[in-house]
């Protein structure tokens, strides 16, 4: 398990570095003068070359470069040129609002989409596995900001039952950000439930063909005890796979879900950046949530590790 | 008393080209401790008899169309699932033909063997524990204790086959179905255990329905036959009377089949054609079309058994006169 664990964690640093090299150079690559967009529409010429130089946006692109790796080496990733604070404190205001919307809608996923896919499975052909299926599809189909847009205008304006936008830390009001995060999540985790949907059901018809089974229900065991031990274990194996995925997937869905509701997270932040060419914001936030979801897969492959045994002896 | 009474047992499937009967008026029936073998080439219906008996077919597509299975004194068809699941272990258990993949590859080999006594009896951990060493000792693993946390796919496949028949014993069950419990193993493995399978016979009492398409095995393990072809018995007999004089032309063609190194054969005898599929089943004798001796008259009515010797019985229209030496 901890061997897992290690092997995996060792192979993800060419990741990392691979994602800051690419985030780096796409960045210069963009079109726009972070100088002239930081010193304004007034500045003179002077002014902005000033600023330039000050930035160091006037070196080589490999000296930048040299000079960005060091920052890494020694734990720092820079300051953001429009907040004018520590992309890590500026990051680390914002993530907890991404993760926490990405995980709520998690949540969803897993409930709906794990829980309709066995039942579909269990009633192969019939009228609730179709109805199940039907529900997935309409989920796969429908973008999830027409979802987000639907459900404020039927439980923001017309109920009145949740806020239409605005943003409630955990830590302040646990009903409070409930009320806050529960549409964004729910309208970003129906796509994926559906996705999840789909494969719980055929991972589950598969696995219910198998031998051991049989050979379970030839025991005597209660139904219960097959279909929720014997089948799900083996069932659970290729659904965790897709797991690790949804995550990214809620992820980077979460930027345009922020927008609609207007939260204030990773997506808001990092959109700013982009527009606005704070470099080091850009920069640093990717590799930041990069680093993220490289531990959602080392989970993802620890877990992997923790229901078959076949892995973990390898 | 019989332990086992199966009576005109048809047992029918929901298919495209509307229900068809995959096995028909099946009857026989087996004494406490006595083995059966039933033998049939694949298709003949030996398994879909033995997963009827045991409720393991899935209801619909499948449906028990007539004849019932009178287990114990109990009326097994027509039982809910959960009644079933009381009489699955305890009273029937079940061994299959493929060990590598008839063991849940997740769960450890102690914990499907401790599983299936705790879902029959109440014991303690350490109780269930000490029932499952002593299973894997019984069916010859080295080193019980241990192996008790190994996985299947730690265990070869005749160690696989020694814990599902560990497994299938431990509720000490009356009746054990081994379904070609032997076929998908080494040669040298294949002896072992049919040797096993006898000493725990011994050794429990109980009764074993053993299901083949080997004649070797049946000779080796049974003490009666029954043949199956298309979904019919065609002959039931005491394992040396079929040997020695078989009645019908299958059961002479099947042992025909057999290669022997005794008799000087020039070559061995195939039976010519194939099995019908259940939907396209000749009129008549359904071996008919592949039968050597077949008249008009065997194409006009399906033969019934009939016993030509005491304990012997077959169904052929013919029998009588073919076997008059």
């Amino acid at each position: 398990m901890i061997g897992v664990a290690a092997r995996r964690s060792l192979s993800a640093i060419p990741v990392l570095l691979i994602v800051s090299l690419i985030s780096f150079g796409l960045m210069r690559l963009i079109p726009g003068d972070p100088a002239a967009a930081i010193a304004g529409v007034a500045a003179t010429p002077a002014q902005i070359e000033q600023l330039r130089r000050d930035l160091g946006l006037d070196q080589p692109f490999h000296m930048q470069l040299l000079e960005y790796y060091g920052g890494l080496a020694r734990g720092d990733l820079g300051r953001s040129l429009l907040l004018g604070k520590g992309v890590f404190a500026a990051t680390m205001e914002r993530l907890p609002v991404t993760i926490g919307l990405s995980l709520y809608a998690l949540v969803f996923t897993l409930l709906i989409g794990i829980a309709s896919g066995i039942v579909a499975a269990l009633r192969q052909n019939s009228i609730i596995d179709q109805a199940a299926m039907m529900f997935a599809m309409i989920g796969i189909s429908v973008p999830n900001f027409f979802l987000g847009l639907l459900m404020i205008i039927l439980f923001a304006v017309h109920l009145g039952w949740l806020p239409s936008g605005g943003y409630v830390p955990f830590s302040q009001d646990p009903a409070g950000w409930l009320a806050s995060t529960t549409m964004p999540a729910f309208s970003l985790a129906l796509l994926q439930a559906g996705l999840l949907a789909r494969i719980t059901r055929s991972s589950m018809l598969e696995v219910l063909r198998q031998d051991y089974i049989r050979t379970a229900r030839a025991k005597g065991l209660p139904q219960r005890q097959v279909i929720l031990k014997h089948a799900l274990a083996n069932a659970l194996i290729p659904i965790v796979t897709v797991v690790g995925i949804i995550v990214s997937l809620l992820l980077s869905g979460a930027v345009v879900t922020e927008a609609l509701f207007s939260l204030p997270g990773m997506g808001q932040l990092l959109t700013q950046a982009v527009l606005s060419r704070d470099y080091p914001m850009v920069q640093g936030g990717l590799l930041l949530v990069t680093t993220f979801l490289v531990l959602v897969n080392i989970t993802v492959d620890v877990l992997y590790a923790l229901l078959d045994p076949r892995v973990r002896y390898e | 008393m019989n332990l086992l009474e199966v009576r005109g047992l048809t047992t029918a499937f929901m298919t495209g080209r509307g229900e068809v009967n995959a096995i028909e008026e099946v009857s026989f029936s087996l004494k406490e401790g006595e083995i059966l073998g039933i033998v049939g080439e694949s298709g003949s219906g030996k398994s879909v008899t033995a997963l009827t008996i045991m409720g393991l077919l899935p209801q619909p597509p499948a449906r028990v169309a007539a004849g019932e299975v009178v287990f114990n004194s109990q009326r097994l068809t027509g039982l809910s699932d959960r009644q079933m699941q009381a009489i699955r272990g305890p009273g029937i258990s079940m061994i299959f033909q493929e060990p590598m993949t008839s063991l849940n590859p997740v769960f450890s080999i102690g914990d499907q063997i401790m599983e299936t006594i705790a879902a029959h009896e109440r014991l303690s951990q350490s109780d269930l524990r000490k029932r499952a060493i002593g299973m894997l000792d019984k069916v010859g693993i080295p080193s019980a204790a241990r192996r008790l946390d190994d996985y299947p796919h730690q265990m070869s496949g005749g160690q696989r086959q020694r814990v599902m028949i560990a497994m299938a014993l431990a509720c000490q069950p009356k009746l054990l179905i081994a379904d070609e419990p032997t076929t998908a193993l080494d040669v040298t493995i294949q002896a072992q255990i049919l040797d096993l399978l006898m000493d725990l016979r011994d050794e429990f009492g109980m009764a074993i329905m053993i299901i083949t398409h080997n004649m070797g095995v049946i000779a080796e393990t049974a003490d009666r036959v029954l043949v199956m072809y298309a979904g019919r018995v065609i002959e039931e007999a005491p394992v040396a009377s079929v040997f020695d004089r078989p009645l019908h032309p299958y059961t002479r063609g099947l042992l025909e089949c057999v290669p022997s190194l005794i008799e000087d054969r020039p070559r061995l005898v195939a039976i010519p054609g194939t099995l019908p599929e259940p939907a396209r089943r000749p009129p008549g004798c359904r071996f008919g079309p592949r039968c050597r001796h077949a008249q008009p008259a065997c194409s006009e009515a399906i033969p019934t058994l009939e016993a030509l010797e005491p304990a012997h019985t077959a169904a052929c229209f013919r029998a009588r006169e073919l076997a008059l030496p």
